[in-house]
């Protein structure tokens, strides 16, 4: 069985932020980039699923600019076998990615696609819903756990109230939450093998579908900041001071 | 103009999360519709009808609805679709599973974790953990919104009840089966609703000492139990009980942190919160930089202390 991993190059996720000053997005000019962490994830699940044998393939796939290259890297350097870089030099839009996914299922055939819950850039939790619906597969997201039987897996899932486990016919799509594994650091020897494993590269077009965005972004602002406040001496002190100033207890 | 809202329910009682997505649907305008997706599900539509400012309650119950699948659950919605121009959702677990699916079977662009509602199509979404807000249009024919319900109050009481109507299941193809629940058992309020919390992070040192420490401080104020990434990841707290971007978002009115140094994802879980309290030996930790009273002190003496005077 082959598995998709599809993975998006983002602000690295120790890097602070900055909103730009004329309120037209968030500067991304001379900053860190990264694989999406859980992008990272769903690449080590797949590696491992292809480690165990339940897996022949890992095909990571990513719709980004040319630099997205560097992420692709990253997942061949942690075991990935070929990578597909689709070249787009705007930012797109879940529904979009979804739509050009779909091309990419269609012409690799996996049985499994992989993918992070979302992305700590725009933070939509969107992209893996979206393409299993494209699909008309089944989903299973926010992965804790994934066991795959005959035609089928059972997928452990991070719900609100504690766990829940459903079991998915496949092929499926399963979104990565933080605790399906860790993922490994690629060796040295790894890294430089990643450099001459094959990437290809492709556009939007050759899956028939547009990046033209959906939504309109007005503007992006910085958040309320909150004010420092005291550091109180005693439990007493802090105590009177929720109940008299605050009044929360 | 009217909205449909998929209501965050476990059959037998309606979450508050659902009065609270109905205070958004309010802002937007328009008719709104509550959705009762579920099996034996009489008790939870007949707690939304009595929701202010709701037109009807539209219960549709089956096996394959009994634990809200993706797949049946968005077949559902888009065979409904049609009456309406806005369908949203409080931004749960379930919410965040079905609603991009619904969309993407809608052919539009959703607009995920609202925190406000500037116009009909207009909305503010938090992005980057927080750290930036977009405002962002949808000139979409159809609206597809989850809400972050930490930034709504509920609903109050209808003067009179909506009335109730059912609805077939819609056919999705038997593309999964529930299989259990694991659940974490508590009499604790549930972090979502909770008025005080009391968070821990790693510095507790083990899953015992995380409840010895944390549980009677909680117990006397009838508070819920969060943790930080870092505590949950270590074993100490289970999953459901994590505070941040990926977790939890929480807005209480008190907000005790106790040994969490205030990564941003975690902040970007509680910094909406109306008086932030930390605890923390470490008089540089970012924690203090957002809380409105700290302690810099041992946590295993604070705590103790802090149950002894409460």
């Amino acid at each position: 069985m082959k598995v998709l991993v599809p993975v998006k190059r983002v602000i690295d996720h120790n890097v602070k932020i900055r909103v730009k000053a004329d309120g037209s997005g968030v500067d991304l000019a001379n900053v860190k980039m990264s694989i999406n962490p859980f992008d990272e994830i769903a690449v080590e699940e797949a590696v491992r699923l292809k480690e165990s044998g339940a897996a022949s393939e890992v095909v990571a796939v990513s719709v980004g600019p040319a630099q997205a290259q560097d992420v692709l890297r990253t997942a061949l350097a942690m075991g990935a076998d070929r990578a597909i870089l689709i070249t787009a030099e705007t930012a797109v839009e879940p529904l979009a990615v979804a739509k050009i996914l779909k091309g990419v299922v269609e012409a690799e055939e996996p049985g499994l696609v992989i993918l992070g819950k979302q992305a700590i850039d725009d933070d939509c939790n969107q992209t893996g819903q979206m393409l299993a619906a494209l699909l008309g597969w089944s989903q299973g997201t926010f992965a804790s756990g994934i066991a795959l039987g005959d035609g089928n897996a059972k997928v452990t899932r991070e719900v609100d109230g504690g766990l829940q486990v459903i079991e998915i016919n496949l092929p499926a799509i399963v979104t990565a939450d933080l605790r399906l594994n860790e993922p490994r650091y690629a060796s040295l020897p790894n890294i430089m093998k990643a450099k001459k494993k094959p990437l290809e590269t492709k556009s939007p077009e050759d899956f028939g579908a547009s990046i033209a965005r959906r939504l309109t972004v007005l503007r992006v602002e910085e958040p309320a900041t909150r004010q420092a406040g005291v550091k109180v001496g005693n439990v007493a002190e802090l105590l009177d001071k929720l109940k008299n100033e605050a009044g929360v207890i | 103009m009217a909205i449909l809202l998929l209501a965050d329910h476990d059959n037998t009682t309606l979450s508050d999360q659902t009065a609270k997505a109905l205070t958004a649907a309010a802002q937007i305008g328009g008719e709104i519709d509550i959705l009762i997706a579920g099996k034996n599900a009489s008790d939870a539509a007949a707690q939304a009808a009595k929701l202010a400012g709701v037109r009807s309650v539209i219960v549709a119950e089956a096996d394959a609805l009994e634990h809200r699948l993706a797949e049946p659950t968005a077949a559902l919605i888009v065979a409904l679709a049609e009456g309406y121009d806005t369908i949203l959702s409080p931004a749960t677990s379930t919410g965040k599973n079905v609603l991009p699916r619904v969309a993407a079977l809608l052919d539009v662009m959703q607009i995920s974790e609202v925190t406000e509602v500037v116009a009909a199509d207009t909305f503010k979404r938090p992005i980057y953990a927080g750290n930036a807000i977009e405002v962002v249009q949808s000139t979409e024919a159809k609206r597809v919104l989850t809400i972050r319900t930490a930034s709504f109050a509920a609903a109050g009481a209808a003067a009179a009840e909506a009335p109730v109507r059912s609805v077939e299941e819609a056919a999705s193809g038997d593309l999964s089966r529930f299989v259990e629940n694991i659940l974490s058992q508590s009499d604790r309020p549930d972090l979502s609703a909770a008025k005080i919390i009391v968070s821990g992070g790693r510095a507790l040192g083990s899953d015992q000492t995380f409840r010895d420490v944390l549980n009677p401080v909680a117990d006397k104020l009838g508070a819920a139990v969060g943790a930080s990434r870092a505590a949950v990841d270590a074993g100490y707290a289970p999953n459901d009980l994590q505070v941040g971007q990926t977790g939890k978002v929480v807005a209480p009115d008190l907000y005790i942190a106790c040994g969490i140094s205030g990564a941003i994802q975690h902040l970007a879980g509680m910094k909406d919160s109306k008086i932030i309290v930390a605890i923390n030996t470490d008089a540089e930790a970012p924690i203090f930089q957002v809380a409105d009273y700290g302690i810099v002190g041992d946590l295993f003496e604070v705590l103790p202390e802090m149950a002894r005077q409460l």
